[in-house]
Order: C-alpha cells, then sequence, then structure tokens
C-alpha cells in the first residue's frame, strides 16, 4: 500500500494531540507500520498546532513530506489554510467550520480571512472536502470539547478500517467517565461522512 | 505486543526495563515528557531538580552508590550541566550512568540551535543517537551496560523529531534487583577525588579508554552497514537517518547509533564500497570534519545547510540543487494564491497571572525590561512588546545589573518567574546586593514550572515523586540575601501591581517585588465568566490590550470610530476580573448566575 498521510491541524485546547494519538494507534491496529510527530512546547498556548501521522508497510520519516498531505484535518479554518499547500490536489480535506481569533487579528492589525473566501480557497485546492459543523455536531452530544472526536469520526467515514478498531482506540485514550460521550461524538462523525459520501 | 511510545515515554521504559533506580532532571522542551513518564514507575526514585547542574550532581552521586542512574534535559540545560558533565568521566561510575539530552533543531522552543554532539567530544565521553522510539529504549539499556563496562557515563543525544514522535516499540520486563540493600559507599578518593594531583593521572586513562572505544566501535552492532545502490553511500545517525531514507529508500547506508568516538575502519570499508559518500546531519558538521580529517573525502555541509531541522523536503531540495537527485522526484509544497494569514503566536492563557505584570509594563514605555525564560517571555510579543532583553535562565537580573554598572539613564527592571529564580536567579541577586547594584527585580511567582508544563520547584509542596516536599519561601529567600526592599502584591489586582512597580521604580537601591498568584493550571480553577454590555463599551480597546485569547471583536462597531467592540468568548472566560478593571468606561462586569 502506499504510504497514507495524514496532518491534523488547530490551536492549543483543541484536542489535536488526542486526535493524532488515536489516529496513530488505529493505524497501528489496523496492522500498519506507523509513526506520528507532534509539535509541542510553545504550541500549546493558544499557537498553532500539528500532528503528523503516517500509515504504510514501511514508514521512515515521522513527518509528511511537503506536498504529500492526503488527508488534512482542520480543526479550525485559519490553521486549515495554513497547511493547504501541503494537500495534494487528489487529496481530502475535512474543515471544522469554526474561527478562532489570534491576539494578531485582534490587536495586531492582521487581518482573518473572511470565512467565503477561506472554503472557496479551500475547496479549488484539492477534490474532495467535507466541510464540518463541529460545534454544532459536538453540541448535539452535549460538549462543544468533543469537537475532535467528532472530525475523528468523519474521518472514519472515509476510511476502510473497521469502526470496532476505532472504538476501542478511542477508549483507550479517554477518561473512563467520558467514554460514552466521545463514542456518540464519533458515530455522529461517522454519520456526517456517510450521508455525504 | 508492540505498543506505539513516543520517543521520550520510549526512553522513560528504557530506564525501566533496564533497571534505572535513580533519575533525575531539569525540564525543558523537548525533553520534559522523560520525566514524568519516568515517574509513573514507582520503582524508579525520580525528581524535578533545581537546575540540570544538581540534576547531574545528583545522578554521578547516585551511581557513585552503585545505582543505575540517567540524568535528563533540553539542549541549553547542557550549558547549566556543563561544570559537573566533565568530571564524572575522569571518576568513572559504579552503576551504569546515562546523560540523556534532547536537542532542539528549528528552535521549536529555544533561544538556540546548539548541537549538543560537541560536548561528548569536548567531555570525552561516548554518544548514541537513537533514531526512532525503539532505539530511544533500546540504546538506554546498551548506554547503561556500556556505561558499566567501560567505567564511563554515556551521553543519549535525541532530538525535538525522535522525542516527540511516536513509532512501534516491543516491550520487556524489568531487569534490577528493587529489594536489594544499598551498602555503604566504597570509598575510593584517588579515583572519586577529582583533585589536581589525583586526576592528573586519570587523564591518560580517559584517552586510553577513548582510543579502544573508537576500535570498538568497529564492530559495535549498533554501528550498522546497510547495502543497497552503491552508487551513493549515506552517513546518517539519529532522526536524520529516517529522513534520509524517506529520501534516498535504495542507496547504501551507514546507520551510526553510536557517533562518538567514530568507527574509522568501517568508515573507511564503507567509503571504498561506494561511489559517492555523503554526510547527512543537521546542525554541526560533526561527522564531516572528523570523516575528511580521517582522509576520507565526502560531501556534507557544501549541500546541506547547518541551520534548522534536515527535513525530508530540505534533504530533496538541497540534494536536487547539488545535482545529485532528479528535479521532478522532489515533491514540495504547491503554488496557491491564497490570502495573507495572520500570525497566531502563543499567548498567555486565560486566567494567566503574568497578565497583569506586561500589561502595565507595556504601558510604561520608559522603562527598559530584561526577560528570561518561561510563559513570561511571550512578554517580548504583541500586544505588550514589553521586553527588551532574553538569553538564559536568570539571566535578567545579571543583565539587568550590566545596565547599572553601565549607568545607562533609562529606569529598568529584571522579571523573572519563580522557577528560573530558583534555577539561576539567586546567585545573581546575592551578587548585585553585595556590590551596591540599584537593580529592581520582579519575581513572578506562579507556583509552578508552567511553560514546560507544570513540574514542581522548591517554592512549593509538591514532588515528582508524590511525596509531600519542604516549600521554600522566595520573601524569606530574598530576604536572606540581603534585600531590604520587598514588596509582595496580588498578581490579579492590575492597579496595586502598577502601583508597586512605581513604587519599587522611585527608591534608590535594590528592591524585589514578587507578583503573585497561581498558574491557571494550579489555581483555583475559573471564577465565573464574565460578559461586555455592548451599549456601554465604546470601543477604546484597553481590554484588548491585555492581549487575553478571551476577548475578541464584537460584530457592532463604535460609530464615531468604526472600530469593532469587544466581547467575551464565555467558553474562554475564566473570571480573572482584569479586563472588568482595567475598563474605562465599566462596560465589563461578571455574568450574573440564574439562581
Amino acid at each position: 500500500m502506499e504510504t497514507k498521510n495524514f496532518v491534523i491541524t488547530g490551536v492549543g485546547g483543541q484536542g489535536t494531540i488526542l486526535a493524532s494519538d488515536v489516529l496513530a494507534a488505529v493505524g497501528l491496529a489496523a496492522g500498519y507500520d506507523v509513526k506520528k510527530s507532534d509539535i509541542l512546547g510553545l504550541a500549546v498556548r493558544g499557537g498553532a498546532v500539528v500532528g503528523h501521522v503516517r500509515w504504510g508497510e514501511r514508514v521512515y520519516s515521522p513527518i509528511v513530506p511537503d506536498g504529500c498531505v492526503d488527508y488534512l484535518l482542520a480543526f479550525e479554518i485559519l490553521e486549515g489554510l495554513r497547511w493547504l499547500k501541503q494537500v495534494r490536489p487528489e487529496g481530502t480535506i475535512l474543515v471544522n467550520q469554526q474561527e478562532i481569533y489570534p491576539v494578531s487579528a485582534i490587536t495586531g492589525g492582521q487581518e482573518y480571512p473572511a470565512k467565503e473566501r477561506a472554503n472557496k480557497a479551500i475547496k479549488s485546492a484539492v477534490e474532495r472536502v467535507l466541510e464540518v459543523p463541529g460545534v454544532e455536531i459536538a453540541l448535539e452530544v452535549g460538549n462543544s470539547k468533543v469537537v475532535n472526536v467528532v472530525l475523528l469520526g468523519v474521518l472514519s467515514g472515509l476510511l476502510l478500517v473497521e469502526p470496532e478498531i476505532w472504538e476501542s482506540a478511542l477508549k483507550e485514550r479517554v477518561p473512563s467517565r467520558f467514554v460514552d460521550l466521545n463514542l456518540q461524538a464519533f458515530h455522529k462523525g461517522r454519520e456526517f461522512a456517510q450521508q455525504r459520501r | 505486543m508492540k505498543v506505539l511510545l513516543s520517543g521520550n515515554e520510549a526512553i522513560a521504559r528504557g530506564a525501566y526495563e533496564y533497571g534505572v533506580q535513580v533519575a533525575t532532571g531539569y525540564p525543558g522542551t523537548p525533553s520534559s515528557e522523560i520525566m514524568a513518564n519516568v515517574a509513573q514507575y514507582k520503582e524508579i526514585y525520580a525528581e524535578w531538580s533545581v537546575n540540570e547542574k544538581v540534576a547531574m550532581d545528583g545522578a554521578v552521586g547516585a551511581c557513585y552508590a552503585g545505582k543505575r542512574s540517567m540524568v535528563t534535559m533540553k539542549s541549553v540545560g547542557m550549558n547549566v550541566a556543563a561544570d559537573s558533565f566533565f568530571y564524572p568521566v575522569y571518576t568513572g561510575v559504579r552503576g551504569g550512568l546515562v546523560i540523556v539530552v534532547a536537542d532542539d533543531p528549528g528552535m521549536f522552543s529555544s533561544q538556540n540551535e546548539q548541537d549538543n554532539r560537541q560536548y561528548a567530544r569536548f567531555a570525552k565521553m561516548p554518544l548514541l543517537e537513537p533514531s526512532d522510539s525503539q532505539e530511544m529504549k533500546d540504546f538506554i539499556g546498551v548506554a547503561l551496560e556500556m556505561s558499566e563496562e567501560w567505567d564511563t557515563p554515556v551521553l543519549i543525544r535525541t532530538t525535538m523529531r525522535i522525542s516527540h514522535s511516536a513509532s512501534p516499540v516491543e516491550l520487556r520486563e524489568r531487569m534490577a534487583n528493587d529489594s536489594a540493600e544499598t551498602p555503604p559507599l566504597d570509598r575510593d578518593p584517588h579515583k572519586l577525588v577529582s583533585t589536581a594531583m589525583w586526576a592528573r593521572k586519570r587523564h591518560p586513562v580517559v584517552e586510553e579508554r577513548l582510543k579502544k572505544l573508537a576500535e570498538f566501535a568497529n564492530t559495535f552492532e549498533i554501528n550498522r552497514l546497510e547495502w543497497g545502490d552503491r552508487r551513493m553511500g549515506i552517513v546518517a545517525g539519529g532522526a536524520v537517518y529516517n529522513f534520509a531514507r524517506e529520501i534516498f529508500p535504495e542507496a547504501s547506508f551507514l546507520k551510526l547509533g553510536m557517533t562518538h568516538p567514530l568507527p574509522a575502519a568501517l568508515l573507511r570499508e564503507f567509503a571504498a564500497g561506494v561511489e559517492q559518500l555523503l554526510v547527512v546531519e543537521e546542525l554541526d558538521p560533526f561527522l564531516e570534519g572528523q570523516i575528511k580529517a580521517m582522509g576520507v573525502d565526502c560531501r556534507g555541509k557544501d549541500i546541506f545547510p547547518s541551520v534548522g531541522e534536515l527535513t525530508p523536503a530540505v534533504i530533496a531540495k538541497s540534494a536536487a540543487e547539488a545535482g545529485i537527485l532528479p528535479r521532478e522526484e522532489v515533491k514540495g509544497a504547491r503554488e496557491l494564491a491564497l490570502p495573507d494569514l495572520p500570525d497566531r503566536f502563543p499567548v498567555f492563557c486565560a486566567g494567566c497571572p503574568h497578565r497583569s505584570t506586561f500589561y502595565v509594563l507595556s504601558r510604561m514605555k520608559d522603562v527598559v525590561v530584561a526577560g528570561g525564560i518561561g510563559c513570561y517571555n511571550l512578554g517580548c510579543l504583541p500586544p505588550y512588546n514589553a521586553t527588551d532583553t532574553m538569553g538564559a535562565m536568570g539571566a535578567s537580573i545579571g543583565v539587568a545589573h550590566g545596565f547599572d554598572i553601565a549607568g545607562i539613564p533609562d529606569r529598568f527592571v529584571a522579571v523573572i518567574g519563580d522557577g528560573s529564580f530558583f534555577h539561576a536567579g539567586v546567585a545573581p541577586l546575592i551578587n548585585l546586593v553585595h556590590n551596591g547594584g540599584n537593580s529592581k527585580v520582579v519575581i513572578l511567582d506562579n507556583h509552578i514550572t508552567a511553560m514546560t508544563g507544570q513540574q514542581d520547584h522548591p517554592g512549593i509542596e509538591q514532588t515528582l515523586s508524590g511525596k509531600p516536599g519542604r516549600k521554600v519561601d522566595i520573601e524569606g529567600l530574598v530576604r536572606a540575601c540581603g534585600v531590604e526592599d520587598v514588596h509582595k502584591v496580588d498578581a490579579f489586582d492590575v492597579k496595586a501591581v502598577r502601583d508597586t512597580f512605581k513604587a519599587a521604580l522611585a527608591l534608590e537601591g535594590p528592591s524585589v517585588v514578587i507578583v503573585e498568584g497561581p498558574c491557571f493550571w494550579v489555581g483555583p480553577g475559573a471564577q465565573g465568566v464574565y460578559e461586555v454590555d455592548t451599549d456601554t463599551c465604546v470601543a477604546c480597546g484597553t481590554c484588548k490590550r491585555l492581549g487575553c485569547p478571551a476577548i475578541i471583536h464584537a460584530e457592532e462597531v463604535n460609530l464615531k470610530t468604526g472600530k469593532p467592540k469587544s466581547e467575551i468568548d464565555p467558553v474562554l472566560c475564566v473570571g480573572c476580573d482584569m479586563c472588568a478593571q482595567v475598563c474605562p468606561v465599566n462596560a465589563i462586569h461578571p455574568v450574573e448566575c440564574e439562581e
């Protein structure tokens, strides 16, 4: 199999790290060689966060080579735009329809791109784009914090890995009292993808 | 069964499996998670020491007592540890001693891009460089065995990309006799006391050991010939080995697990077996220089940069420019017309106690600010732009003292966090007191080492091992250093912070202001949510200059100025009250609870 390259991008606090952990674990459980790389450190203080996950027969580099992203999971629109140039034209982008203004756009005189324009740029860049109302879906199960798992659910609907593998990877990584909530969020996301396939 | 572990988790696992009994360290990206994970193994004594040098001495003492020991730090932490990094090479060890340093090529979270492989050569210590999580774990075992067999500490150098990447690892059981009692110290001063007359006799031992290690390196199994296409031979170790493999999957490789001392015979054999020899290494030409000094012809830094990570993209681009990789094989970012994207710098969290200090300092425009390492370094960024200098842990107090003795006409303050103060701030404070200095020092006491992920320090009662620690009182310590003018102020009272800074700056002689308030992540948590009364808000932007991520633009604008009014994101707001305090028209209030 060709190596599958995923990039997860968002803002510190959105749960991207949990998402890349789960995605990597799912790849390993599905029988692939897996590597994963997260940018931590300064980024956790509300900065931009990015995680690379690669599934393949033999994966050398833990970072996705430039221009080779197959699946971009953008947890936030601006961070999706920032990574757009790295996605293959035949690639897939899931973009959570959330805008988080950085301080530079509040007081620094820089402009946050208009939503319509941003979505248009994303749509014209690749073959398949799913605009995901992640916060709304998360609120349907009762907690806006599970947007990350909603997006994993959407991604699962586009891949051929059994949902049970995703479920057990999730169960191992979220606190026990939040397992049901996260499984619900996952399935809501999965349904969203299946309706749009 | 294989499990996914990050590089840092794998090092901790290695310490567990290979019988480490004492582990010390000082937090710093990208190394911090090693000790956090070591602490989960109850068989290992784990300690956040006050700084890297103290951590090093602690591990050395434990290894003299016969325990397998490990010490961890980030790249620049090695500079702090350096004084104590050299002597155990002379004294030798009893229990194995492994030193783990995590470098930061690409400078994701460091003030320089130093290549700590140089320290191994400098101190004449063997150096191992793992390439993935499995090797991170295995090399801890290799290093401990080497250490005991060769009577030397062993340095393991990782980089951010291995420490923070995860890959599959095979787990094993722990090998250690944890129930054995520690015997009395086997005293051997001629070996363990590095006084000149005795240490002089140890130096030839060190040189002889290094020569024998270089010979051993030729047959050491972690130095591996991987024959492929003989037209291209690549020498690489660490993260770069996998990056280079990604770009040159068919080439021949000499994969070096030990990068000091180098295996001369093996390198010559490899060079003779390939048409073209490339050395691919991040940062300094550490291998290349030594290989060329052996008289072996190779290429390296004439192709690959000495700056930043050598990611697959950088390797491919550099190789294509040098004509050793066809340009059509180089994939790159696409050319897309996009709008200009705003930067997303890290910011103080909502509820951060540092916000008041930097809001106040940003408005005292004539005050020069000497800064340091920690969350409070974000004071150099918008919207504060308050910090004028930053170079190293604890440096602010010494640099401010330098301003003082140089006689700058400006008013100036040194800012330092509580963790940095314990780490490297006490000595410069004593120095300025003793030498009659006039500096003003602001200690930001947020009760934790925050930037690196909430590790303990001597100013709190918590320790890494979970046992209660004795709290060292900062105010008492400052007074004991001889400072008479000491102020303590609540970080969440913006006016009090401003007034205290003014009062301290007006006085002759040294002053210390302790701005006290817990980091949000260790404090009592959210105190409610605030909201902006949009009718009252005049869109002056004062609250926005606090740089709080919860304060955003409202849709409504001031009709006269056209400027957007303020709104508070109820999900992010934690009710610290600072915005309500600075609002000149009293438009910000707590949201009333509905009973």
